[in-house]
């Protein structure tokens, strides 16, 4: 069972992935990889890791998706121009690369098969378990929990910073032509 | 283990089967007479001025940004709702403090009227 | 389930990092709520308070040193007095930024909160001995930068540098991170005391290592892009021109001397035991470092960018006492992290008082004649120059002095000597803007604006850059006192 449904939503990510690589209008190629990101959340739960699903699902596909589309949306950069790419040896590079990353994974997961056992030794049992990680968050890594609250509070005063100045001198420059 | 999920997939099913079930049968079942009047973009009954594709303000972008910065801050939230009996009162001070953190930015940035849709 | 035991947590311990935490996000709120448009200076005055209040709880913990949130931070001399050099930083920054900012029409209140929470991230990082509180101090003071470098926008520059920060930064914290999960990886542990625990316990071969090797040459990486170590530091002349220039001065010491004494814990306490793998890398970091910062900064014409280079430079001087990870090294490093602070903070101060407003150069040229107009302005300038070059009897040459000899002790004399030779060629370009000031009339009307909080910060700088220099007796000794139990 957990292995049909292993192969449906690898596949169903890969289509995804896919899709959003060949599509030609961007707000298509982002819903893509909202399918990609939902597939990888199943994928997670297969892979024992609750949490890391609802992260994936309300992090990445919740907020992460809704900006790109926003940045998308906001530059008007749905369509596609035909302009020459300027940067050429991007592309070749992007796909040398890709290949060398999937021969990586491949080593890695054929050394898995072959019995090998991984370098940092066998997770726990209960590795992943939302429970298990709460207990952990909270005790020994609670200094690192509540630094990451004063992070984000930066983050909500730079979002703010940065914007409302923005909006200060907007009246003063002559609109941007858009 | 997945069997607990089980319920998700069927709940996820089922929306699936309403959106596509409506739009089928609607389009089966829908009279098809189309006029010139039918086919030309519906605004609100005015005459179209412009393509429905526009670039949309920079606003959306900061709201979103914001809601990534306390969505994050809410992920923390579901660990700590598995957790808490067993963490008690120093756990309920550990969340205080993170969420006292959180609020301060909330406050600063809806006094800063970030939160504003002019 | 068993009920949960968080463990002890001692507060006593974290007080100055608490003390300016906690005032920098009430100021935010008191800026927001209390203070209005046009008297933003009182929340800078507010800031600086708060900095000093820091300052002085840490006092009464002198005599105090443990650990605790479970051993992720520790509360010894050597932190203490970094928090104090930090605490002295941001003071100076801000009293720097009060008039900088209206002048430039770039005022906002939340300037002076967020140089804070930077400072903040800095005695995180001084204080940190787990290799996350590490990174999330320096995500905490990265964070901050790249908002603060972006200060000035819409300035084109300044928004450039914050995009060019922001970006390479975002590849040093991925760099951080990959590195933290393969020491894991191999060590199973990311603490500190828990990664020498693990290479005390066997003999390493290198074979075998491959992945601790590998995840602390990433981190490595990281905090050479951190503190500008050539080849990591081509970001460093744009963003340091680009960004406002009290923010400017505050990343060219503040930044560089965090880092690099995380960098110290990192290097002298969990990888000692594999010195033998990290010192060639350092010293031909160092050597390339203090080469190319110099080298760079002989042909510049703007000041901002030639300080930039010169920063490069410094850091490369004060990795020299990082690497010989003894006390001898760690005390010359402190001496030369604090005299390097003050007189660059003072520079940077000068360089405020020649910008005019609007405009975005900082020509050499502006420096021709100083000395006829303001000649306080010019001797202190000049004092500035002498330091960073270090021409006795300043406070740069004692530190100078004290790197190169703590390196030569430590067995690394042809690095003391690439230092050695490299400083002559820097006192080229840093004489250069003296004879520029005392023997050169004015190219062009330049009216330097002076005030309070710039002169506050020169008078002190200068005053500390000479006292230093001096007599060094009372702070090498403090230097000493600082290593007593190092590591913790």
């Amino acid at each position: 069972m957990d292995v049909l449904l292993f192969f449906v939503t690898a596949a169903v990510a890969l289509v995804g992935a896919i899709a959003m690589l060949v599509s030609r209008n961007a707000v298509h190629s982002a819903l893509f990889l909202l399918l990609n990101f939902g597939a990888m959340a199943v994928l997670y739960l297969l892979l024992q890791s609750p949490f890391l699903f609802t992260i994936q699902l309300t992090v990445y596909a919740g907020a992460i998706m809704v900006l790109f589309l926003f940045v998308v949306m906001l530059l008007g950069a749905e369509q596609v121009e035909d302009t020459p790419d300027r940067i050429a040896w991007q592309r070749p590079l992007g796909i040398l690369l890709g290949v060398g990353l999937l021969g990586v994974a491949a080593a890695a997961s054929l050394r898995g098969a072959a019995g090998q056992p991984a370098p940092g030794g066998e997770a726990a049992a209960s590795f992943g378990n939302p429970a298990e990680l709460g207990a952990l968050l909270f005790t020994r890594y609670l200094l690192p929990f509540e630094i990451t609250g004063v992070i984000l509070l930066v983050a909500v005063v730079g979002v703010v910073v940065l914007n409302q100045r923005g909006r200060q001198q907007a009246p003063a420059k002559p609109p941007a032509g858009d | 283990m997945l069997g607990a999920y089980l319920p998700i997939l069927v709940m996820f099913l089922i929306a699936v089967f309403i959106a596509a079930f409506v739009i089928i049968v609607s389009s089966l079942l829908g009279p098809r007479r189309s006029t010139v009047r039918k086919l030309a973009p519906y605004e609100s009954g005015m005459e179209p001025i412009g393509p429905a594709i526009r670039r949309i303000p920079v606003k959306f972008y900061v709201v979103a940004m914001l809601f990534i910065v306390f969505d994050i801050e809410v992920v923390f939230f579901y660990p700590y709702a598995l957790v808490f009996r067993d963490l008690a009162g120093p756990g309920l001070v550990a969340m205080g403090v993170f969420f006292l953190v959180l609020v301060v930015g909330f406050v600063y940035e809806w006094k800063k009227g970030a939160l504003k849709w002019e | 389930m068993e009920p949960l035991q968080i463990p002890p947590v001692n507060l006593i311990l974290l007080a100055p990092l608490l003390t300016v935490v906690g005032w920098a996000s009430a100021l935010l709120l008191v800026d927001v709520f209390l203070i209005p448009e046009g008297k933003k200076k009182l929340t800078g005055y507010l800031a600086i308070a708060g900095l000093l209040v820091a300052g002085l709880v840490g006092l009464p913990l002198w005599n105090v040193s443990g650990s605790t949130f479970s051993g992720m931070l520790v509360l010894d001399r050597y932190s203490l007095s970094l928090t104090w050099i930090f605490v002295i930083v941001g003071a100076l920054s801000i009293a720097m930024a009060l008039d900088y900012l209206p002048r430039h029409g770039i005022e906002q209140g939340e300037f002076y909160p967020l140089i804070m929470f930077a400072v903040a991230g800095m005695i995180l990082l001084a204080q940190g001995t787990d290799l996350i509180v590490l990174f999330l101090g320096i995500e905490a003071l990265s964070i901050t930068l790249y908002i603060l470098t972006g200060f000035a926008y819409p300035r084109l520059t300044s928004e450039e540098a914050a995009m060019k920060y922001l970006v390479l930064g975002a590849f040093a914290a991925g760099f951080f991170v990959y590195g933290i999960a393969l020491v894991y990886g191999a060590t199973g542990t990311t603490s500190l005391a828990g990664i020498a625990e693990f290479l005390g316990r066997q003999t390493l071969v290198a074979e075998d290592q491959t992945l601790l090797l590998a995840g602390a040459g990433m981190v490595l990486i990281a905090f050479s892009f951190k503190t500008a170590l050539v080849p990591f530091h081509m970001w460093t002349p744009d963003v340091y021109e680009g960004s406002p220039t009290p923010v400017a001065a505050f990343m060219s010491v503040g930044t560089k001397g965090a880092a690099l004494a995380a960098l110290l814990r990192v290097l002298a306490f969990a990888f000692e035991g594999v010195q033998a793998y990290w010192l060639p890398v350092l010293a031909a970091l160092a050597a390339i470092t203090m080469v190319v910062g110099n080298l760079g900064a002989l042909g510049q014409t703007n000041v901002k960018r030639m300080l930039a280079y010169s920063s490069i430079g410094h850091a490369g001087y004060i990795l020299l006492g990082i690497m010989v990870a003894s006390e001898r090294g760690a005390e010359a490093f402190l001496f030369y992290l604090l005299a390097y602070a003050l007189t660059n903070l003072g520079a940077f101060g000068v360089v405020i008082a020649l910008e005019q407003q609007g405009e975005s150069v900082w020509s050499i040229e502006d420096f021709a004649g100083l000395y006829q107009r303001r000649p306080m302005l010019a001797v202190a300038m000049a004092l500035f120059m002498f330091s960073l070059a270090g021409v006795p009897p300043t406070a740069g040459f004692m530190a100078k002095f004290f790197i190169f000899t703590a390196a030569y002790e430590g067995g690394l004399g042809w690095l003391a000597l690439v230092g050695v030779i490299t400083s002559a060629i820097a006192a080229y370009f840093y004489l250069r803007v003296v004879v520029k000031m005392f023997m050169q009339e004015p190219a062009r009307e330049v009216q330097p604006e002076l005030n309070r909080g710039l002169n506050a910060d020169i008078i002190i700088a200068g005053v500390a850059t000479l006292l230093i220099g001096l007599v060094p007796t009372p702070f090498i000794f403090l230097a000493q006192q600082s290593l007593v139990a190092l590591g913790g």
